[in-house]
């Protein structure tokens, strides 16, 4: 168990490209923190610096009290968990859980009952002197889960362990990793591209664009108050709506109706974002929206249509009834995110 | 695999017929001729031939000269064997570490493979040459007087370490692309589990190397057994006199030499006795087991 602390971590690979921009987070103690971004933004160059797999360019990593830069991975008292799984071809499913045991010098019978108690939590114990090419993906997937968890380490690495299985074992050992970092309690830095991944398994979200960290939050903070209109466009789905407003005099111009707000006039231009599901649909609502698509998703519809000349989706309940064509509607002022045009940061209000 | 399905009988055979005709003319007929000619003594003049059962094979291994020989060639394989196994496996993990992929590297190493043995041995003759070759002056260094040709030792010694020194590039290349095959993965996944590199190295590199090592092991064996007979030929230089020399070697001397027909059909016989148990080895035992995915 351990925080682990960055202080202006930077990768700069050999050939000159900057994965990482320095950055600087801490992460608590038992912490379940999910790096998310779209791929080749760093999320695994900023995993393995803290595995030990890539040097660190700049800065300073502390896992614990110790500062890890230059410790090898096998010091820095980590479990790390592949997206292909590594598992060692050659060796069955109970040497691959115990190989890290047996080069830590763990006496025979300890290695033997913990490999014992690992596969029965991961119900692998039926498998154990199988090899892994002898396993489905997902008994691989918890073997590999094995190997990391009877190590007992520190902190737990993950490296998208999940975007190999089908949607429906996804789910499954989405909610089993969850569930077993609540009962063991250890630090874990998960990497993924899943944004659903990212929302229900984390307790912090760290978001990542091009090597830079655009928001560090509680998935609610992430949702609600996205920090930029990246993080606004990247997590949910379908993404908030970033709606062009123009400045007036009594507030903000959006199509022909102004919405009474007071922003701090900086001359800067603004983008309004709103969740779809914020927008209430009202016949009696100042707006009014052309639906081009109703979108069946069973348990609601999603209605994407023309604010204007901006294209606009709204998420309504399954049980209300509509049409393609003219839907009027509201929207609540306190729900709305202003964010700057030319940078894409958010405006406080 | 997809079959074909051949509705008539003579296509196929037709296609096929070319391959059997190469494989019998210049495989099946002499191998059958030298079984046949390993039962009967040969007139060194070529004046007809008599049936002597398997005297030939009792005759041979009641010579001494032979089993001696059987034995130099018995520790000139293994020697050969480990050693260009040995120093090609050290070589591509040094490489792995340094060049992942690098392509130029690996082809400089593979331009000794071109190399004919005969040729090979020649520039072992050269390298050894009694008055200037440059490792008979690096042994003089040490005042020791290197005298390939004339003594067996040092005739042995040049011919192991130029057979060594051809065979190297080929293990090398094969062991490279085993080791680049093993995935990174895994590799990263030993770092975290094993802090120390030679552990990782027997527990996972070496153990994913073994279908390679073992695949490399049946071909240096038939390498050393056969395929350094121009080295041999052209390092003791037609005359055997004293000198060592391996078993197919032999068989050439006495039947091309001392025209010994039958004798040396005899030989030959033993020698294909040995390949086909190699090639069952590599087939049933290596084949089958050596397999993880
Ligand atoms: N060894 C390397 N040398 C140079 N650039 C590299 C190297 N490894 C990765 N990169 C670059 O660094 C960036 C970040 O790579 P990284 O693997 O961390 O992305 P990622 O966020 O994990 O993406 P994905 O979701 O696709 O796995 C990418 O643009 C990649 O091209
Ligand atoms: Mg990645």
């Amino acid at each position: 168990m351990a925080v682990v602390h960055f202080d202006a971590v930077q990768k700069v690979y050999p050939n000159g490209f900057e994965a990482v921009k320095p950055a600087s987070f801490y992460i608590e103690d038992g912490e379940f923190v999910v790096l998310v971004g779209p791929s080749g933004c760093g999320k695994s160059t900023m995993l393995r610096m803290i595995a030990g797999l890539e040097e660190i360019s700049n800065g300073v990593l502390q896992i614990g009290d110790r500062v890890v830069n230059d410790i090898d991975p096998a010091d820095r008292d980590i479990a790390m968990v592949f997206q292909n799984y590594a598992l060692y071809p050659h060796m069955s499913v109970r040497n691959n859980i115990g190989y890290g045991l047996k080069n830590r010098a763990v006496p025979r019978d300890v290695i033997a009952a913990k490999v014992d108690e690992a596969a029965k939590m991961l119900n692998l114990s039926d498998y154990l002197d199988r090899k892994p090419s002898q396993l489905s993906g997902g008994q691989r997937q918890r073997v590999a889960m094995g190997r990391a968890i009877v190590r007992d380490p520190a902190l737990f690495l993950f490296d998208e362990p999940l975007s190999n299985l089908d949607a429906k074992l996804r789910n499954q050992m989405r909610i089993e990793i969850k569930a077993l970092q609540r009962r063991l309690g250890v630090t874990s830095v998960y990497v993924t591209h899943d944004q659903v991944e990212a929302m229900t398994m984390a307790d912090r979200i760290i978001v990542m664009n091009g090597g830079v960290i655009e928001q560090i939050g509680t998935p609610s903070e992430i949702y609600q108050s996205p920090a930029s209109t990246f993080v606004a466009s990247f997590m949910g789905a379908p993404p908030m709506n970033l709606l062009e407003v123009t400045r007036a005099d009594t507030g903000l111009r959006l199509a022909d109706q102004i919405l009474p707000l007071d922003l701090p006039d900086t001359g800067a231009e603004l983008i309004l974002g709103i969740r779809p599901e914020d927008i209430i649909p009202d016949p009696n609502g100042p707006f009014s929206i052309m639906v081009d698509i109703v979108e069946e998703l069973g348990a609601h519809r999603l209605l994407h249509g023309r604010l204007g000349d901006q294209s606009v989706t709204v998420h309504v309940p399954k049980d209300y009834t509509v049409a393609e064509g003219v839907l009027r509607f509201a929207m609540p002022i306190e729900v709305l995110s202003f964010f700057d045009a030319a940078s894409g940061q958010r405006v406080s209000r | 695999m997809k079959r074909a399905l051949f509705s008539n009988i003579w296509l196929p055979v037709a296609l096929l017929l070319p391959q059997l005709v190469i494989i019998a003319v210049f495989f099946y007929w002499p191998a059958g001729y030298a079984v046949q000619s390993s039962f009967y003594l040969q007139d060194p003049f070529g004046f007809g031939s008599t049936f002597v059962g398997a005297g030939n094979y009792q005759s041979l291994f009641r010579n001494n000269e032979y089993l001696k020989i059987a034995n130099f060639t018995l520790w000139f394989t293994v020697i050969v064997t480990f050693f260009s196994l040995a120093i090609a496996l050290i070589l591509a993990v040094k490489a792995d570490r340094v060049i992942r992929g690098a392509k130029t590297y690996r082809t400089l190493l593979m331009w000794v493979y071109a190399v004919a043995p005969p040729v090979a041995g020649f520039i072992a003759v050269i390298m050894f040459n009694q008055s200037w070759g440059p490792l008979t002056e690096f042994f003089a260094l040490f005042g020791y007087r290197f005298q390939v040709g004339v003594n067996f030792n040092d005739t042995a010694f040049a011919m192991i370490l130029t057979s060594i020194w051809k065979q190297v590039p080929v293990n090398f290349i094969f062991f490279l692309s085993g080791l680049q095959s093993i995935p990174r993965s895994v590799r990263e996944a030993a770092l975290i589990d094993n802090r120390s590199a030679s552990g990782r190295f027997w527990t996972v590199t070496f153990p994913l190397l073994a279908p390679t090592g073992f695949f490399l092991l049946i071909i240096n064996i038939t390498y050393a057994l056969f395929d350094t007979f121009g080295i041999v030929d052209t390092v003791v230089k037609g005359e055997p006199g004293n000198n060592p020399m391996t078993l197919v070697y032999k068989v050439y001397v006495d039947g091309f030499r001392g025209n010994d027909l039958g004798g040396s059909s005899a030989q030959s016989v033993v020698l294909m006795a040995l390949v086909l148990a190699l090639t069952f080895v590599q087939f049933r035992l290596v084949e089958r087991r050596i397999h993880y995915t």
